[in-house]
């Protein structure tokens, strides 16, 4: 995994509440075997004013002018600001690895789904949670100055925007450990492999059926 | 001390490790693997040169992108990725040894019917899959949930996964249930109560006189929509009915071991005394049968209603939402929902594909005809077994006479992968769980309801409300 220690970055305005998976990637593009490719078919059905199917050449596919990805002002974004429960939905990774493959590599909202939140976490990309309020301010001053960027600092776990207070984020320090070193979590996890197999003689013979 | 809910029951007994920094491992009883989120997964095994810790712990079978047209043969799929993925997952499971329900298996069919029915799911499990609906199988007193594709790939390789401790939540459903009440709309209003993330962050636990009084299957519809309402994980405590069910199944357990097994369900159940973070009472007798009219599940309300009025929502966030839906589905404020016309009918999805939900749409389909204006009634059994059942009981009969569709098991129009799908701006009544722009095809427009109500919006042409049908 990618390590995360520091952000600069534009910011693009996502103004929605309750982004589906669905959205982020449509289900088209999940009959990929790969987790690479997906960034030209994010938010697919809003950008794109056809309908998209795999293997396509998304440049010559006609462009919703009116998206907020598709402005000049926000080419090139690495952070997303966007409403809260985002990520809502189906449990696919392909929704972190497009909006990866993308370009971003942080989320701002309010709130996100359980399972989203959890799986950009498997892939270097970092979910910030802030207040309502705190999202409203950014939305006013990402939408009022061209060229809007912030700076994610992780080990201090804080949100710095060019203009104004800094913002402090909750994460848990597991997640942040993994994010800062980008550590694999299975290797991790494999150094408690005789734990794990003590559990499991303790679960045998509890749960002999368990185990057949 | 104050009691223990199911969740903290389930979460205690697969509790490997604790961390310091919070974290913990929890070990994984049962795998359920479908060929659109796994692919990746295995690969990273074969990159890193890791083996599965056990094998015997995963089942695997294809459901997301099958045609539910008859095929014997992969190379019968038309559709170039969707073979490639059915094709995938046949050599990954024969590499790694891992039991698959593939192409022609009467077993085959979605993972969150497949696994229930084979008994590969029993009580007590910690059960995963690369799908947000496996918080169907929390029906059988499961802590069961969705995970991404590189949670998969750990599950493979460490039989855990790392997880923290959510909060307890209890949504209790009292009283009895009216006439043409199902368990799909006792879910639906759910979440119309709690809002499509209130749940986020809990295990829900539904319980009451109302979830009680439901089938193992009906329970399943419950906990299928838990994701719906936020939760990753939804679940029934034990009782007769559970054990019931299990009982005979092939993957259940025998002998000596069942006798044993049942001694341990038994408590399976939350404590008198548990104290949970959220507790919820919803009144059965509020409970009519419900219609979702936007794109969020959140946004249903009772057929005999009118649609809101997005001025009276004083959220501005929601508000916007809901305005933006209205576009999207082409409706207006106010109207009833009964003067919705439908283009399609889906009797299907984890949701809604059992045979008791395909007797429920039989009843209401027998000797009557789907309307003309009606194009297209699909009727997707969940699994090769449910099929021949429904097949056995004439049901098959029944819908091809009124003019539905009885097609091969599979996800199929619920989420579009394959080629069942709406067209641009048309209207589908679904038994399916999501009605997000676009989730069952390019401009589509899916209205959330019961497999009888799906029934009588394909006979009527546009939603009607079950109860005045069944007096009719």
């Amino acid at each position: 995994m990618e390590k995360f220690v520091r952000l600069d970055g534009l910011v693009a305005p996502l103004d929605r509440a309750n982004v589906d998976t669905d959205q982020i990637i449509p289900k088209q593009f999940l009959k990929s075997i790969k987790r690479t490719g997906f960034g030209p078919n994010l938010f697919d059905e809003w950008r794109y004013l056809d309908e998209g199917f795999p293997g396509q050449d998304n440049s010559q596919r006609p462009l919703n002018d009116d998206f907020v990805l598709n402005l000049p002002r926000y080419q090139g974004a690495s952070i997303l600001l966007t409403r809260r429960n985002f990520g809502c939905g189906s449990s696919r990774e392909h929704a972190p690895w497009a909006l990866m493959d993308f370009g971003f590599r942080a989320i701002i909202a309010p709130s996100f789904a359980d399972i989203f939140y959890n799986n950009c976490f498997k892939n270097g990309l970092l979910p910030i949670v802030l207040s309502e309020d705190n999202v409203e301010a950014l939305f006013k001053a990402v939408v009022g100055k061209e060229g809007f960027r912030i700076t994610i600092d992780l080990e201090n776990q804080q949100v710095i925007p060019e203009e104004g207070e800094p913002l402090a984020f909750e994460i848990d320090e597991f997640r942040k450990h993994c994010l800062l070193n980008g550590l694999d979590e299975i290797g991790l996890t494999m150094n408690e492999a005789d734990t794990i197999r003590a559990y499991e003689q303790r679960r045998a013979e509890q749960e002999p059926w368990i185990f057949q | 001390m104050a009691g223990k809910t199911l969740y903290d029951k389930l979460w205690n007994a697969h509790l490997v490790t604790e961390r310091e920094d919070g974290s913990a491992l929890i070990y994984i009883d049962r795998q359920i693997i479908h060929e659109v989120t796994s692919p990746q997964a295995f690969e990273g095994l074969r990159l890193a040169g890791r083996q599965p810790w056990r094998t015997s712990a995963s089942v695997a079978t294809i459901d997301h992108n099958v045609p539910t047209t008859p095929f014997k043969s992969a190379a019968e799929i038309k559709d170039e990725t969707s073979r490639i993925q059915v094709q995938t997952l046949q050599e990954n499971t024969k590499e790694f040894g891992i039991t698959e329900f593939g192409i022609g298996d009467v077993r085959q069919g979605i993972v969150h019917v497949m696994a229930p029915e084979q008994g590969a799911v029993v009580p007590g499990m910690t059960v995963v899959c690369g799908d947000s609906h496996t918080s169907t199988n929390g029906a059988l007193a499961c802590l069961a949930h969705g995970i991404g594709t590189s949670e998969v790939e750990h599950v493979l390789a460490t039989q855990t996964l790392v997880a923290k401790k959510m909060k307890n939540m209890r949504v209790s459903v009292e009283g009895d249930l009216g006439p043409g009440v199902t368990a799909k709309d006792v879910v639906l209003h759910i979440i119309g109560v709690i809002g499509t993330a209130g749940g986020t962050g809990y295990a829900l636990e539904f319980a009451g006189s109302a979830i009680r009084s439901l089938s193992m299957e009906g329970r399943m519809t419950v906990c299928n929509m838990s994701i719906e309402a936020g939760a990753r994980a939804g679940m029934v405590a034990v009782d007769d009915v559970t054990i019931d069910y299990v009982k005979g199944r092939p993957f259940a357990p025998k002998g000596a071991d069942w006798d044993k097994a049942v001694e341990y369900w038994r408590g399976l159940v939350s404590d008198n005394d548990a104290v949970f973070d959220e507790d919820i009472t919803i009144d059965a007798a509020d409970i009519r049968p419900q219609v979702s009219w936007g794109t969020s599940p959140e946004m249903v309300i009772s057929v005999d209603a009118n649609l809101p009025d997005p001025d009276a929502e004083t959220d501005d966030v929601k508000r916007s939402g809901m305005q933006r839906a209205y576009e999207y589905m082409g409706l207006t404020p106010g109207m009833p929902v009964t003067d919705i016309k439908v283009d399609r009918v889906f009797i299907g999805s984890c949701t809604n594909s059992r045979i008791e939900d395909l007797r429920a749409a039989a009843e209401v389909a027998k000797g009557r005809r789907k309307a003309d204006s009606v194009k297209q009634v699909l009727v997707v059994p969940g699994s090769g077994l449910v099929k021949q059942q429904a097949e056995k009981e004439g049901l098959d009969k029944i819908f091809v006479e009124a003019g539905f569709e009885w097609r091969e098991p599979g996800c199929s129009m619920c989420l579009a992968m394959n080629p069942d799908r709406l067209e641009p701006g048309e209207h589908c009544a679904s038994t399916s769980n999501r009605n997000f722009e676009g989730r069952q095809g390019n401009g589509g427009r899916t209205h959330l309801v019961s497999p009888a109500m799906a029934a009588a919006a394909a006979v009527a042409g546009h939603f009607v409300d079950i109860r005045e049908l069944e007096q009719a």
